[in-house]
């Protein structure tokens, strides 16, 4: 789905997910201002195998739904896939929001590197609390907004989140996701080296200590929440390793203890609220 | 380009708003995708065409979103996927779909776009000037703007014929209420347009990228391809006139022939003003007027052809001119430019009437504003 020899970082999540694509039949790519596009090549060539429309900044989950709208009427059989990230579900919240109420027939995939990447790592709604940014250069003061949850608010048909550490979770979701219809979410954690700072290599390492560590919880919902296999143990805390190794990272370097302690309890909370749904 | 069924002049008269004239315009066009959000004083254009798809009349998918810019986002996807489409804005619709505007555009799709003409805030002001279509000058769109709601129906059906053959999208302008919510006599010519064509549409299997990141001078180039066929698309617009109603063209004009004397308008509010030249005419005064019906491409060939004495009445501004004076003038030609009816403000046949005896008799300044 993606060719060898792009343009992404070194260590770079994304275009590891980009690889995922194969499991999607007949795919149509809408992609916004992000890494993402750059990624899948400049003009005139592609490093997509798969066709791509590049769209501005907002307008991803929008164009998208005309796409899947006009494929429906003109008996074209394709699987119309909404490629953001890079804070695309913060400037196009309102089209995301929308599209998940009507249903519209198209899978969303998330690739959330927790920051606007692509321009530099300012801070986005998805950046942790106390995460350092070019924009939040003593560490964020609000917590990051939980996407997947207020998705399946929505009723949406399928909601799942995943990990670039968890690549087989991550594929099976994806092969859930197309064997359905109507609106298919999926919030991929996505650790990026440069902007988080931590070593190229590292980058899936990164993803398993936030599964591990309880950072990031692997979900899905298809009417009825449930943990993923992956990352079920994770929901007790004995576990769980402890959060200071998920934290060894450039951007979580200036934390005292007590600010980790706190992030803790944060990350107890994220944990208790959504097993509420279950 | 032919279309059929639009020979004889026998269609069924109804009467009807310019927006009702355009949503039964839609429906001959046969759209695939309609997507819309409400605006006054748009929203009865969308009202009726969700009443026709609701009721099994007009088959088209009807895609109710949440902002103007999913609107021209949600048609922007659907003509990439190879779909008729259409939406209507006004006003700060209009303002909020701006970026998508300029993509669907540069992206050379074909699209067609009612605009209810009214003023942009602040401060609030629900009626009609210009400033809203205006702004769309630069994006590459052809701009139409209608006097009547028979040229409304008209223009409409032909935005479809003219967008799909040069690959260019359409918006036709309607005034604010003069227009949009009064009921004139329209007769429907049941139009049969040609299928759907466009240049490229973009489907599963195919491996390619539309609007990539350009480097060099790829978007220069586009910037130019498109210029130079936004000026083509005048031949188009000049050669279907006939098939949709003769109105002229690029321009009307109007009592022009042995003037000396003319007056440079656009719009709804032009049919007060004929009745002041009218007006003036019986009096023994050799004035017309040219009718703009065309913003983009700009009838540059008409403007000079004009006598010396020119007077551009706006309703639109930039600055302390008026846009179309401005446009007119870039043609080579002096004006005299006045700037009037701005958030709805009333121009009636005798402020018309007072105007241009002030223009004939030489006593209007370079620039002035109606108030």
């Amino acid at each position: 789905m993606i060719l060898p020899g792009n343009a992404s970082c070194q260590g770079c999540p994304i275009s590891i997910v980009m690889r995922c694509l194969d499991e999607i039949s007949n795919p149509v790519l809408a992609i916004p201002a992000s890494c993402s596009t750059v990624i899948a090549g400049l003009h005139p060539k592609s490093a997509m195998k798969v066709p791509v429309v590049h769209v501005p900044f907002p307008s991803t989950l929008a164009v998208a739904a005309g796409l899947s709208e006009a494929y429906k009427r003109l008996g074209v059989k394709a699987n119309v896939v909404a490629w953001i990230g890079d804070g695309a579900a913060d400037i196009g919240f309102a089209a995301l929001s929308a599209s998940a109420a009507r249903k519209d027939d198209l899978i969303t995939i998330v690739v959330d590197n927790e920051a606007y990447m692509n321009t530099g790592t300012q801070a986005s709604l998805s950046t942790f609390w106390k995460a350092k940014t070019t924009t939040s250069p003593t560490g964020k003061t609000e917590e990051r907004r939980n996407l997947a949850l207020i998705m399946l608010a929505h009723k949406a048909d399928y909601v799942a989140t995943a990990s670039v550490g968890y690549i087989k979770d991550l594929r099976r979701k994806f092969r859930r996701a197309e064997e359905m219809k109507g609106f298919r979410f999926l919030q991929i954690h996505t650790p990026c080296p440069p902007g988080w700072k931590f070593p190229s290599e590292k980058t899936v390492e990164v993803a398993r200590k936030a599964v591990m560590s309880g950072a990031w919880i692997l979900w899905e919902y298809d009417g009825k929440l449930r943990l993923s296999k992956a990352g079920e143990k994770y929901a007790l805390k004995e576990n769980r390793i402890p959060l200071e190794d998920y934290l060894k990272q450039g951007r979580f370097s200036h934390l005292s203890d007590e600010e980790i302690r706190e992030l803790e309890q944060k990350i107890d909370e994220d944990w208790e609220l959504l097993l509420r749904f279950s | 380009m032919r279309t059929e069924g639009n020979r004889n002049d026998s269609g069924i008269k109804k009467l009807l708003t310019s927006n009702e004239a355009i949503a039964e315009a839609v429906r001959i066009a046969k759209p695939d995708v309609i997507a819309a959000y409400p605006i006054t004083p748009q929203s009865p254009i969308v009202e009726r065409l969700a009443e026709m798809v609701g009721s099994g009349e007009l088959d088209a998918s009807f895609v109710r979103v949440e902002s103007e810019h999913s609107a021209m986002a949600v048609i922007h996807g659907a003509a990439t996927a190879g779909a008729r489409v259409f939406t209507a804005t006004s006003s700060h619709g209009l303002a909020y779909m701006f970026e998508m505007c300029w993509w669907i555009a540069g992206s050379r799709l074909p699209a067609v776009m009612a605009v209810a003409t009214r003023s942009i805030g602040a401060p609030w002001n629900i009626h009609g000037d210009h400033t809203d279509i205006m702004s769309l000058r630069d994006t590459g769109w052809i701009i139409g703007m209608a006097e009547s709601a028979q040229e409304a129906f008209d223009m409409t059906l032909q935005a479809f014929a003219v967008s799909e053959e040069v690959n260019i999208p359409f918006a036709v302008g309607i005034d604010a209420f003069t227009m949009s919510h009064t009921a004139e006599v329209v007769e429907i010519r049941d139009v049969r347009l040609p299928e759907r064509r466009q240049a490229y549409r973009i489907l599963p299997g195919m491996e390619v990228a539309v609007n990539a990141v350009t480097v060099g001078d790829a978007r220069m180039r586009a910037r130019y391809d498109l210029a130079v066929d936004l000026e083509k698309s005048a031949e188009v617009i000049e050669r279907t006139d006939n098939e949709f109603g003769s109105h002229g063209g690029l321009v009307e004009k109007y009592r022009l022939e042995d003037a000396e004397y003319a007056v440079v308008m656009a719009g709804g509010w032009c049919g007060d003003a004929k009745d002041a030249i009218d007006m003036l005419r019986d009096e023994g005064v050799k004035i017309g007027m040219l009718r703009l019906r065309f913003i983009r491409p700009f009838p540059e060939k008409a403007v000079k052809g004009l006598p010396s004495e020119i007077l551009v009445v706006d309703r639109a501004n930039t600055g302390i001119r008026g846009i179309l004076g401005i446009e007119t003038s870039s043609c080579g030609v002096e004006v005299e430019n006045v700037v009037a009816g701005l958030g709805g403000l009333d121009v009636d046949v005798d402020n018309f009437y007072r105007l241009f005896r002030k223009f004939v008799d030489g006593k209007l300044e370079k620039v002035e504003w109606l108030i």
